[in-house]
């Protein structure tokens, strides 16, 4: 699997500064990630794992350090061009599942599809397809405060996949679920990793991580070590 | 993202939200509204006045007799006994006056009339005939002093509508019923249209008389309370202020007019005296509208900021799926269009209806003013559309994480 990364991250470092007190979230971070990777990020809570993947996922700027996504440095481009990036090539699975109040499901999964100006009878039969994906085909028309967390964070997951795209960002994807439907989800991750998107998930779950090729740990806002994990758990059918 | 898709999810977002939407149009519907309301009302009593002044009459100048002025005290006008009749007669028939249409000559008392069982306090005025046509009195029922009234000096009296509702009761009819006046007994010949006004200034509260029975019978006086004088038109009104006013100091054998024992007021004066209190008037209720105005707008301005600035999160999240910042400005620009439209249009709508109320509660006229609907609306508009889009442009600048992390 020798392909170009899809990310690059050299020396990123992120300081948040609340009046004058500066706080370290990340410090000196450099990585790579190549197409078709399954990277889970692991470390405790304030760790800097959520700062590194909003970084990761264009929707914040690292005070310095270099970025460069699918061969792009993303500090050379504009905020539109970023929304497209965004858009096109990157789906956010939210810890907070972050969907559109009092709206259907079908509607969440639309949005992203709407800014891309795709029609909309496209966006109606790929926001079905992508519903029934994640085993909510009969919820489509639910709002949102009509479903569980579970089924919310499975329209999350619709929602990043609609777009179809190159890389897959979810932040906690099984944080406030049960086991079981965690395990779902996770079959759903492997299917698409074993069909090419390249996914980074951040959990603090040796169980869910185990399901990723590659394991990085993080702590007080520096990578503690980066394996890949040979024993990749086995997908129950 | 076409204009109709973004219309569409515009109108989407702002029926999602039933009462945010709803608070917000309701904001801008009163600020609208009492602006055109308060506006027309105002307009309303200003042109009720002026219309009351020209009911007295057109192009008239009022003689009356001068102050009496004894040692150095002036007392009160019309106070002192100068006019006669034959001062009203050399009026209408000298060959000096050529600019002059109508001579009434008036004498009038305020007097306690009573009939069997009620008693009002009114306004008593002997005339001649031509009075009617000076002063405007039209005839509701039965008919006016006529000549022969006032040769033969008869005891008969014509009503305003109010003295017969205060001495009959309303829709009562009062022909050939008696009132009596300082002794004596009057028949109700004929009652008078309503000319409106209130108070001071009402029109209708008056008993006319002939004016040789008032004189001989009632005051048991020779001389007149005033003369009016109808000028041929408004352009010689100075110039028969000048004609009579010469004529009646050589009738008085005074040679310099300010020892003149009578005043001439021309009712142009009475109508800028009016217009300017009017005018006041209209200063103040201007003030009231930009006030409400201003409240309103502040109104306005607030459900626009605490509803946009609630959805920072929305924002923040729009963004991160892709939204550009223009899309994003355009959805919050056009919600903001839809919601100020919607509630401006309720406004205006609810503006008029409550100046319709009010002119009916109060009997004045229904006036709107398409100015104030018009400045109501733009101002209203402007900010409704101002703050809503001063936010949205706000969040669209933050970086999508921090917009989603806003509380």
């Amino acid at each position: 699997m020798s392909k170009s990364p899809i990310i690059q991250i050299s020396h990123i470092s992120k300081i948040y500064k609340i009046y004058s007190v500066e706080t370290v979230a990340l410090l000196d971070v450099s990585f790579k990630i190549d197409q078709g990777e399954f990277v889970a990020i692991m470390g405790p809570s304030g760790s800097g794992k959520s700062t590194l993947m909003h970084i990761l996922g264009a929707l914040d700027k690292p005070t310095s350090g270099e970025y460069i996504l699918d061969g792009k440095n993303v500090e050379n481009l504009t905020d539109d061009e970023l929304a497209e990036i965004r858009n096109q090539k990157i789906g956010f699975i939210f810890q907070a599942y972050n969907l559109l109040p009092r709206t259907t499901a079908l509607k969440n999964v639309t949005l992203p599809m709407i800014y891309a100006g795709i029609p909309k009878e496209e966006r109606r039969e790929r926001a079905k397809k992508y519903l029934s994906l994640v085993g909510l085909s009969d919820r489509m028309l639910h709002t949102t405060n009509q479903l569980s967390g579970g089924q919310q964070q499975r329209v999350a997951i619709a929602r990043a996949l609609s777009m179809n795209p190159s890389l897959l960002l979810a932040d906690e994807p099984t944080g406030n679920i049960a086991s079981i439907q965690a395990e779902e989800i996770m079959n759903i991750f492997r299917k698409l990793n074993d069909e090419g998107h390249t996914i980074v998930m951040i959990t603090h779950e040796a169980d869910i991580a185990q399901h990723a090729k590659r394991i990085i740990h993080i702590r007080d806002g520096k990578i503690v070590d980066d394996i890949s994990n040979n024993k990749q758990k086995k997908i129950k059918s | 993202m076409d204009y109709l898709e973004l219309l569409l999810e515009s109108i989407g977002t702002l029926t999602l939200n039933k009462m945010r939407t709803g608070l917000a149009v309701l904001g801008i519907v009163i600020g609208i509204g009492s602006v055109i309301a308060l506006v027309s009302l105002g307009q309303a009593t200003q042109q009720a006045i002026q219309l009351q002044i020209q009911s007295l009459g057109s192009n008239l100048l009022t003689v009356r007799p001068g102050a009496i002025s004894q040692g150095g005290i002036r007392g009160a006008a019309g106070g002192r006994t100068t006019l006669t009749l034959d001062d009203a007669g050399a009026i209408s028939t000298s060959n000096q006056i050529s600019t002059v249409k109508y001579v009434s000559p008036e004498t009038e008392q305020r007097t306690q009339i009573t009939t069997g069982s009620n008693n009002t306090n009114t306004q008593i005025i002997g005339v001649i005939p031509i009075y009617a046509t000076v002063h405007n009195v039209t005839i509701a029922s039965g008919n006016f002093i006529s000549q022969s009234d006032i040769d033969g000096m008869t005891k008969v009296a014509v009503l305003g509508p109010q003295v017969v509702t205060d001495l009959f009761g309303e829709n009562v009819n009062s022909i050939g019923e008696s009132i009596r006046v300082s002794g004596q007994t009057l028949t109700v010949i004929g009652v008078t249209t309503s000319k409106g006004g209130s108070g001071f200034m009402n029109q209708d509260d008056i008993v006319y008389i002939p004016l040789s029975t008032a004189q001989k019978q009632l005051f048991g006086t020779n001389y007149l309370s005033s003369i009016a004088v109808e000028a041929k038109s408004a352009e010689v009104m100075v110039d028969a202020q000048n004609e009579v006013g010469y004529l009646l100091l050589s009738r008085h054998n005074l040679k310099d007019p300010t020892q003149a024992d009578f005043s001439i007021m021309n009712q142009q004066d009475i109508l800028n005296t009016v217009s300017s209190t009017t005018g006041t008037f209209t200063a103040l209720l201007s003030g009231i509208a930009a006030i409400s105005l201003l409240v309103g707008g502040i109104g306005i301005m607030n459900i626009m900021l605490v509803t946009v600035t609630e959805r920072t999160r929305e924002i923040g999240l729009r963004k991160a799926l892709g939204a550009k910042k223009k899309v994003i400005i355009t959805q919050f620009l056009t919600e903001s269009i839809i919601l100020t439209f919607t509630g401006g249009i309720i406004g205006i709508i609810v503006g008029i209806i409550a100046s319709y109320i009010i002119s009916n509660l109060t009997g004045s006229i229904f006036v709107v003013s398409p100015h104030s609907i018009l400045l109501a609306f733009i101002v209203s508009a402007g900010i409704g559309i101002l703050f809503g889009w001063y936010p949205a442009r706000r969040a669209s600048n933050l970086q999508p994480i921090e917009a989603l992390r806003y509380e």
